[in-house]
Formats: C-alpha cells, structure tokens, sequence
C-alpha cells in the first residue's frame, strides 16, 4: 500500500518556526512532525511516494499530480494531512475501509469547537457520511474531519490536475453519492499548525507517552508531571521543570530555572534564574538571565532575549536581538 | 546659627486656605505644604519625612547636612503631624549620631512655609542666633549650606536672605517657583511661583538663608492679612490670617528690594513627591555616597551577593551569595534576599523577604512583604530626561486617558506576592494576600 503525505503549504500559522524550516520538519516533541506519521505509516510495510508540487495544488490537486504513482497496483493509498498528531490508527482504518467497499475512509474525532474545521453527519451503525459541511457557521456536529483517509485508487477519476480542495469539492459530491464513510478515532488528536494548537499537542502527546512508554519521560529532582528531555540536555540545579515539558538536543537549562508548558528547541540556552510557561524556544536561542515569558511567547530561531525581560505573548522573528520587555501580546520583527 | 526642617504634616490633600482663597490644591498651592497622598501607600505608615531613602529617613539627610556647618547651634523640626512614636524615636537617634540637639515643634495648625516659623521665632532667634537655614523636608540636595554663607558675606551684607536656586528646563521650570536675578549681583529682581508663562529657568530648591529681619516682613504680611479679613466676615478668620506662603507672599513682596538674593548650584537636587521620586532621589545620594562615603555603600567580596553599581545595604539585612544587586538599591533592616535573586533600582524596606529567583525592578517593597519564589515584581521608572542636564523629575499624574500612567511599582507594608506572579507597574495596598499576577492597577 501507499501514502500520500501533504506538506505542500507555507506553513505560515506555525510562524516564525516555519521561516527556519519547512513545518514537516519541525520537532514535535523531540521528533521531526513528519517523522511521528513516517514511523506509524512504516509500521504497516507502507512505501511513501514524494511527489513535487510546482504550484501550490490545494489539497485535492496533488493527488492528481501522484496518479500514476497512487494508482499502480490497484490498492487502497493513505492521505494525510501534515498538521495532524494523534496516535495513528492506520491499520484499523485500512480494514474498515475494505469492510464497507467504499470509494473513501476519513478518520474523524470530536472535538469542543467544531466550526473551526470539517463537519461531518454520519450514520451511527455503518459510518456512512451523509453531510460534509465545510467550517460551518451553525452547530452541525461535533464530529470534525481529522485529516487523515484511504482512498480506493477510483477516486482519482473525480480529480483534475488543478488547485482543488478535496473537503469543498470532491468530499461532498462522493457524500452525497454515499461513497464516503467515516471511522472515530480513538485517543488524543490535534492540529498542531499554530503555535497555541502545538503545545496543547504537546501536552496530549506526553499525557499519552506516560500511558503506553513511560520510560521515555524524564523523571528526578525538580521534575513535575510529565516532561521529555532529549539526553544531550543539560539541565542545571535548583531547576523546577514541568509539567509538560520538552527539552531538545543539546539543550543547556542553567540553575534555578522554572519552566512550565514549554517545547524547547534543539541548541538552545535558557539562563539562570528564568521563568518560562507557554512558549516555544526556537532552535539556538539565548534567554537570558531572570527573564520572564509567557502567554504563548514564540522566539524562532536564534532569537536572543537580554537579561531581566518579561515577554508577554511575544512573537519573535529569527535572528533578533529583544532588549526591550514586551508586556503586551505583539509580533517583533 | 540654627536651621529649621519643615517637615509637613498628614494632609488630606488640602491646606488652610491663606485669607481670601479657597483652600484647594492648584497651581497657585505652596509648592513645599504637605498634600501627602502623593506618598500613599507609604505615608500610611511612616511620615513622608522618616521615608527612608539612600538607606536613611529623607530627613537625615538635611540634619547630617546641618550638622556638618560651623556654628550650628541646634535644629528644629518643624510640621503639624502629632506627637508620633516613630518620630520621637528618630529624633533621639539623630541626637546621638550628630550630637547636636534637635527638637520637634509641632504647629497646631498647617500654617504654610512661613506661618509655621512666625509661630515659633522666639524658639528659633532664643540663644541669639544671627542667623538661620530654613529647609524643605521633601526636597533630595547636596545641601551647600556653608556656600550659602560664604556668597551672603560676598554678595549681599549681614541682613540680606539667601534663596538656594538651580536650573531647570525651559517647560518644567513652570512647576517651581522662578527666580529672575541681576547677572552681577545676584539680587533677587522677580519671583514667581508656578507661572503659566515662562519667567526663568533658575528655580527655587526650597533652601534658604534668613536672618531674624525675616520676621519684620512675615509680620507685614500677617498684618495685611488681618486687615482682609475683618473686611471679609469669616468665622475661621483668625486661623487662616495665621496661614502665611513664603514664596508667594514674602519673596514675591521682596523681590527688587535689594534684600534677596539666589545662590545657584550645580549640585544635584530634587523634589521627593511620589514614590517614582524617592528611588529617584536614592539614585543621587548613592552616588553621593560613593565620591563622599563609599564605606557606606556595599562592596563585592568573596562569599557575598553580587555588587552593581552603588547598593545600600543595611548591617542586619541577610543576602545570598547568588544575589545580584544594583545598581540603585537599598536594602533595609532586616531583609532576607534568597538564592538569585535579582534587584535593581529598587527600595527594599526592612523586615521585607524576597524568595529564591525573584526579580525585582523599579519597585519598593514595603515593610515586612514577602515576595514568593521566580515572582517578578517590576514598575516603570520615570525619570528625568538624561540627556538634558537641567530636567528634573516630572511630578506625573496617578491616570491619564482614563488609565492608569506606568509608574513605579509600590507594595504596601505586609504585602504577600504569591511564588511565580508577575505584578507590574501596580500599586497594592497594605496587608493584602495575593493570589495571581496583575499589571496596570490599584490594588485596594
């Protein structure tokens, strides 16, 4: 079987991250996004096609452009978003799929806002999709499309080699034709392009890693709940991290530092005294001395942040210098 | 030779009303009378004057200065507050460390800046002194006394008064009283208190030099005040007529008479109005200390906090070797500063606690607070422009468009700030228990 992974955006929300790198590449929890899907995909003998994009095709569009690829060998393929990080069900949804002979599978979970996404009615006993409305403005469902489906390779009829979105365009006419179904994901699940979405990721990630793998968690002094720390890092005395915690490689924590809800990126420094809760640290960041962030601060790459600042919800492009507190949510550029 | 301290007293903002006027604070107000809520949360519990700044009450300063001048016989404190523990103990330890006797004469009533001495001129002229200091209990100075007296025998003759005058900025200088002087001879030719148009920019520090002839024209002014009221029927008439401004009612009076004369400085001065001002004013007599006593500034040594700059720290106060301090901060009786903690231009008042990683700047933390651990309590200093050399500290309003103006953060006595907060540029009124962090309020 195969799977078509969509990376094909700007990445624009997860911001100023994805100025430095493209956003499958991202470290989500000590591991490349792309890496968390790769890894469950490869459990299932899965080969992956790349296929390469010259103008941005929508989310449709690019199956077009694999058909010959997706289409070889007759078999159902996968397609994923790129955003999604939830504990992939692929094996389960590669036999619903071929229990009820559909043209098309979509995982779908429930979630507390569904307007922000793709609303799903479905038929509780067989999954079948009668209604697929697109960010809807009333209350449909709570059951939202998750991003990830199989696809029998006839579906590539309904697409043309143009930019086309398959959750307008193609997901309602195959609905209404009664050839999509929908399976419930178990576990956690999150859309984790923006920076506020990644770390309550995060923390569902680390919440389902104390469940299944344990052992992967750091534990000892000054350690709360749960929290990931890569073993190159080093932390220093006095610390209190945690909960929810993710110290990249070659991190360096200097003494008596308090961080809470936090992913910190691979090479950066966090000195002494600071106090860090919500925010992501970009790649080879310095944080200075007693220094307080919070509110979903975000300092991309390289970012130095003088002694004695407090950044409230700031958001820092690369390779800037703050010598200036920021107590008001702002973007620095 | 004597020197009288006015050092105010509890006002609810307003003093007597002088013959004829509403009493009510404006422009037209003398610049030195107490309206003490300036100094709130603070003055709750300290009078303005025993406010410690460089480490000691705002007062010592000016009896430390006093003391210092040839020929000083005696000091008095004078204000309206009433008999008050704190000020009665003060006085005794003052007594002891500048072996020179200081009283406290109490005015029934606030009499202004020149009722107050009219009151008592027996006590200040008794043992004949030729002549005397009069000096504003909130004003920060380098005090140039003994230079006052030298220009006096210089400029004018054994009768003339002296006003100590510095240079302000053309827009602030408004804020004072202004002083126009003859190039050569100094004599005082205008004064004006608090014009709305621009007059000059030497202004009045609140410092000045009398001889006992003072007291002939506060009398005339006193007179005259009698002479409005019986045309005017009041039944407080006898009080108010008591209630006498020296700038506005006798300098204006003297100027162009060849009695008064300015003797400009250089030397650092400023106002203590507000809180802002106080860390202000600590900033310049620590730099003082440093060229005149630095055996009273704290040094870096060896299994001590870290030392930035110049820090007041108190003998009692017990820091930790992690601790960073300065530049600009004292430290009171008493404190406890924990493992890196980080204070700059702050005042710590005694008995205070600051818990492992705080971070404290531009604040004063009152008596007995305790600051839990990785808070960070922080205000938003406002000081005078440094690139002008003549501004001075602007005297901010509390709220502006309807917010509040970001100033100085002041924690009242017995404060509590929870561990991990952040509380910025707030005022938290005493004995409250925090339970999260604020930024932008008045905490009652």
């Amino acid at each position: 079987m195969r799977a078509l992974i969509l990376v094909g955006g700007f990445g624009t929300r997860l911001r100023p991250l994805t100025l430095s790198r493209p956003k499958p590449l991202v470290e989500f929890c000590n591991k490349a996004l792309l890496l968390h899907q790769l890894e469950a995909l490869r459990q299932l003998g899965i080969r992956i096609s790349l296929s390469h994009e010259k103008e941005p095709l929508g989310t449709a569009g690019p199956l077009a452009l694999a058909r010959d690829l997706l289409a070889e060998g007759g078999e159902p393929f996968f397609v994923l978003n790129s955003d999604v990080i939830c504990e992939f069900p692929f094996a389960a949804l590669a036999r619903f799929h071929r229990q009820h002979g559909g043209e098309g599978s979509l995982v779908v979970t429930r979630v507390e806002e569904p307007a922000k996404y793709g609303v799903v009615v479905s038929e509780a006993d067989t999954g079948r999709i009668c209604r697929f409305v697109e960010k809807p403005r009333v209350f449909v469902s709570n059951k939202i499309n998750a991003g990830l489906y199989i696809f029998s390779p006839g579906i590539l009829q309904r697409i043309q080699l143009r930019p086309t979105s398959i959750e307008k365009e193609i997901f309602p006419a195959m609905a209404q034709e009664g050839q999509l179904y929908a399976m419930e994901l178990q576990g956690f699940w999150m859309d984790i392009g923006q920076p506020k979405d990644f770390l309550t990721g995060m923390c569902m990630y680390l919440q389902a890693l104390r469940a299944q793998h344990p052992e992967k968690l750091h534990s000892g002094p000054g350690v709360v709940g749960n929290v990931l720390v890569d073993p190159s890092a080093k932390i220093g005395a006095n610390c209190v991290i945690g909960p929810n915690v993710t110290i990249g490689a070659g991190v360096v924590v200097e003494d008596g530092v308090r961080i809470k809800r936090c992913t910190v990126l691979k090479g950066a420094r966090i000195r002494s005294h600071s106090w860090l809760e919500s925010c992501i640290v970009g790649w080879s960041c310095s944080v200075g001395q007693w220094v307080r962030m919070e509110n979903v601060t975000v300092l991309g790459e390289d970012v130095i942040v003088n002694d004695e600042l407090y950044l409230n919800g700031a958001n820092v492009l690369p390779h800037k210098s703050i010598a200036e507190s920021v107590p008001e949510p702002r973007i620095i550029m | 030779l004597k020197a009288v301290i006015l050092i105010g007293g509890p006002q609810k903002g307003k003093c007597a009303g002088p013959a004829g006027r509403p009493a009510a604070p404006g422009p037209a107000d003398p610049p030195f009378c107490s309206a003490g809520t300036r100094f709130r949360p603070l003055s709750f519990e300290v009078p303005k004057p025993l406010f410690p700044v460089a480490g000691v009450p705002m007062v010592q300063h000016h009896i430390e200065a006093c003391a210092k001048v040839p020929g000083m016989k005696e000091i008095l404190l004078m204000g309206f507050y009433q008999p008050h523990e704190a000020l009665s103990r003060f006085l005794v330890s003052a007594q002891q460390e500048f072996k020179i006797p200081i009283r406290y004469l109490q005015e029934y009533a606030a009499l202004g800046t020149g009722g107050g001495i009219y009151h008592f001129r027996d006590q200040i002229l008794s043992g004949g002194a030729e002549a005397f200091f009069v000096l504003n209990a909130d004003v920060c100075s380098e005090f140039p006394l003994q230079e006052m007296l030298e220009f006096r025998q210089r400029h004018g003759d054994a009768h003339s008064f002296v006003i100590l005058g510095t240079t302000a900025n053309r827009t602030q200088a408004l804020n004072y009283g202004c002083i126009v002087a003859n190039a050569d001879t100094q004599e005082v030719q205008h004064y004006v208190e608090k014009p709305s148009t621009f007059v000059s920019e030497i202004i009045n520090c609140g410092i000045y030099l009398f001889t006992p002839a003072i007291f002939q024209h506060i009398g005339d002014v006193f007179q005259r005040n009698q002479q409005e009221l019986v045309l005017e029927e009041s039944s407080n008439g006898w009080q108010r007529a008591e209630v006498i401004r020296l700038e506005q009612d006798v300098f204006t009076a003297l100027a162009g008479s060849g009695k008064l004369y300015v003797y400009k400085t250089d030397g650092f001065w400023s106002q203590i109005k507000s809180a802002g001002s106080a860390i202000y004013a600590s900033r310049l007599y620590l730099n003082q200390y440093s060229k005149s006593h630095p055996e009273r500034l704290a040094q870096n040594k060896p299994g001590g906090p870290v030392i930035r700059g110049n820090v007041y720290i108190h003998p009692t106060a017990s820091i930790d070797s992690t601790a960073v301090l300065g530049p600009n901060v004292s430290i009171g009786e008493g404190v406890t500063v924990g493992a890196g903690v980080r204070v700059r231009e702050s005042i710590v008042l005694h008995g205070a606690s600051l818990h492992d990683h705080t971070c404290v700047l531009n604040t004063i933390v009152g008596w007995d607070s305790t600051i839990g651990r990785w808070a960070r309590v922080e205000g938003t200093p406002s000081d005078p422009n440094p690139n002008d050399p003549y501004a001075k500290i602007d005297s901010e309003t509390l709220f502006r468009d309807g917010r509040l103006t970001p100033s100085i953060t002041i924690l009242g006595c017995s404060v509590t700030i929870p561990a991990e907060v952040v509380i910025l540029n707030s005022i938290v009124l005493p004995h409250k228990e925090l339970s999260r962090s604020y930024k932008n309020q008045i905490i009652l």
